[in-house]
């Protein structure tokens, strides 16, 4: 289980970008975090990866502090950010320096398999398209087998339709080894196909909202009235988030606190 | 299919119509470029044989190869390419070693670079050939000083490249790497060195350029011997052909050195962009 227990970080200029931020992730479980620009997201997601250190609060993974990236934690940013001067195949294996040669080999042929890129196995990063270098970066996230992933708007510099052959092939890819997925986004359409539970953020500083269950079964039909349901309320949820007359519910206690909702 | 069938030949044939143009533009490109310099020196051989010009002090190229293999047959010329290679070669390494070393601890290292990189741009000021005098007070006539003028030309280039290739990597693959928690060296190793790569490979290279350009300083101050020796004498003789000789040698040394550069970096740098190559570069 992933504990987030009064997450808070307040940047040098005096800046609060995340104000006591707790929620506790079951393992296997899809997260979406959604909210206005400015609500801490990323600063939350950075902190869970260990790439950045919270001000105040704790970010625990079964029951061991994460300070640092770890090796059970794997980061998907926006960008693939493939290392140019590597093949495909090599960047999918960056993470497998531990291992011996054929058994990496092995592991890496199979997760070029798995994203469909087997055919890409020598090629250089910037020979592939954008959906392709983000599928390499995906592989060489999940070949290490993390237990919680976490992916920074990983869609959004992505076209529409390699966006949602994404999503899908990303749920495709969880179902394998069912990691932690946290996700952050800024389009609702994404947050409902992929999710368990949204989290709606408020900005300044960035704080917990609102979180809505998702109960719906996979694969998720897109066009279903169900689906619609559920996004519309997550819109709802954004727009009170935004709307500053609206007063915070109370998100800021400590795991195992009821909430009011 | 019966709609395929005409599609696909027609592109298979402009496929065909431009590899054609490709392949003979493969060969004519390099001749393109020595058009100029051959007319010009069939021009100027023409010139002289037809007794319109004397040719003393601008030799034709006939007159020049000739003293070139004068001079091989002697067995001079080997004597002093090799003087002249060997104190480019040593100043050179020397160079390499200590900008490579003192522009990774500043890239690196920002304490290092706000103490160490005020001192090196002054220094880098002043015009390199102002140390002559100096060097030649300190370390003698021979061999030293001259390794040592050529040496602080490398020097500069180099440090500058690895500096800022060092403080321009992209923060965003250094953080991949310490997602995947590399430190230290392994950092160095699979994140730093390959990113700084390229432009350290053309730091070598403009170093290498200077390096030349600094034996040359180095032999005309004073040497009995070199490329450079070559072209002093033959002013002081009056022999415009030498001259000309120990510069054609400078112009094929110096590119087969900088051809080497790149030929051993090459399997290192394939990932690049073929921008330049692909333009037939």
């Amino acid at each position: 289980m992933l504990a987030l227990d009064r997450v808070s970080k307040t940047y040098p200029n005096g800046v609060a970008a995340l104000a006591r931020f707790s929620a506790e992730i079951r393992q296997g479980e899809i997260i979406a975090i959604i909210g206005g620009s400015g609500c801490g997201k990323s600063t939350l997601l950075r902190a869970i990866a260990g790439l950045d250190r919270a001000s105040s609060g704790t970010v625990t993974l079964d029951n061991e502090a994460i300070a640092s990236p770890h090796a059970k934690i794997g980061i998907i940013f926006q960008e693939p950010r493939l290392l140019p001067w590597l093949s495909v195949a090599d960047n999918i294996g960056f993470g497998l320096a531990d291992l011996a040669a054929p058994e990496r080999r092995e592991k890496v042929a199979r997760a070029l398999e798995r994203v469909g890129l087997a055919d890409k196995a020598q090629a250089w990063p910037r020979e592939l398209s954008g959906g392709q270098a983000q599928r390499v970066a995906i592989a060489r996230a999940l070949v290490p087998q993390p237990e919680v992933l976490l992916l920074d708007e990983p869609f959004s510099a992505l076209d529409a339709f390699t966006r949602r052959d994404l999503q899908d092939h990303l749920l495709d890819l969880w179902a394998d080894t069912r990691p932690t997925l946290i996700l952050v986004t800024h389009d609702v359409d994404e947050a409902v196909v992929l999710a368990d539970r949204v989290l709606v953020m408020r900005p300044r500083p960035g704080r917990l909202f609102d979180q809505i269950e998702i109960n719906l079964a996979r694969p998720r039909d897109r066009h279903s009235p169900l689906f619609e349901n559920f996004k519309r309320s997550v819109l709802t949820s954004l727009d009170r988030s935004l709307d500053r007359s609206v007063p915070d519910r109370d998100a800021t206690q400590g795991p195992g606190q009821a909430m009011w909702w | 299919m019966i709609s395929d069938a005409p599609a696909l030949q027609q592109t298979s044939e402009p496929a065909e119509s431009a590899a054609a143009p490709s392949r003979v533009a493969r060969y004519a490109r390099p001749l393109l470029g020595l058009l100029l310099p051959l007319t010009l020196a069939l021009g100027w051989e023409l010139v002289v044989w037809l007794g319109w010009s004397n040719g003393r002090l601008v030799p034709p190229p006939s007159r020049v190869f000739a003293t070139i293999a004068e001079l091989a047959r002697s067995g001079e010329l080997v004597r002093h390419i090799v003087a002249t290679l060997w104190r480019v070669s040593l100043g050179f390494a020397f160079g390499v070693v200590a900008g490579t070393l003192l522009g990774a601890v500043s890239g690196y290292w920002s304490l290092a670079r706000r103490l160490l990189d005020p001192t090196v741009q002054a220094l880098r000021a002043i015009p390199s050939l102002a140390w002559v005098p100096l060097f030649i007070l300190w370390l003698g006539i021979f061999e030293t000083s001259k390794v040592v003028l050529i040496a602080v030309g490398v020097f500069f280039p180099v440090y500058l490249g690895v500096m800022g290739a060092i403080l321009s990597v992209d923060r965003k693959i250094v953080e991949v790497g310490r997602t995947f928690r590399l430190s230290g060296f392994a950092m160095i190793r699979r994140i730093l060195l390959p990113a700084v790569l390229p432009a350290y490979v053309v730091s070598l290279r403009v170093g290498l350029g200077l390096g030349w350009m600094f034996v040359v300083a180095a032999e005309l101050i004073g040497a009995s011997e070199g490329l450079g020796y070559l072209l002093l004498d033959g002013q002081q003789l009056g022999k415009p052909a030498q001259i000309l000789a120990a510069i054609v040698i400078f112009a094929i040394l110096g590119k087969l050195t900088d051809w080497l550069i790149e030929v051993a970096a090459a399997p290192f740098l394939r990932w690049q962009d073929a921008f330049g190559r692909a333009k037939g570069a």
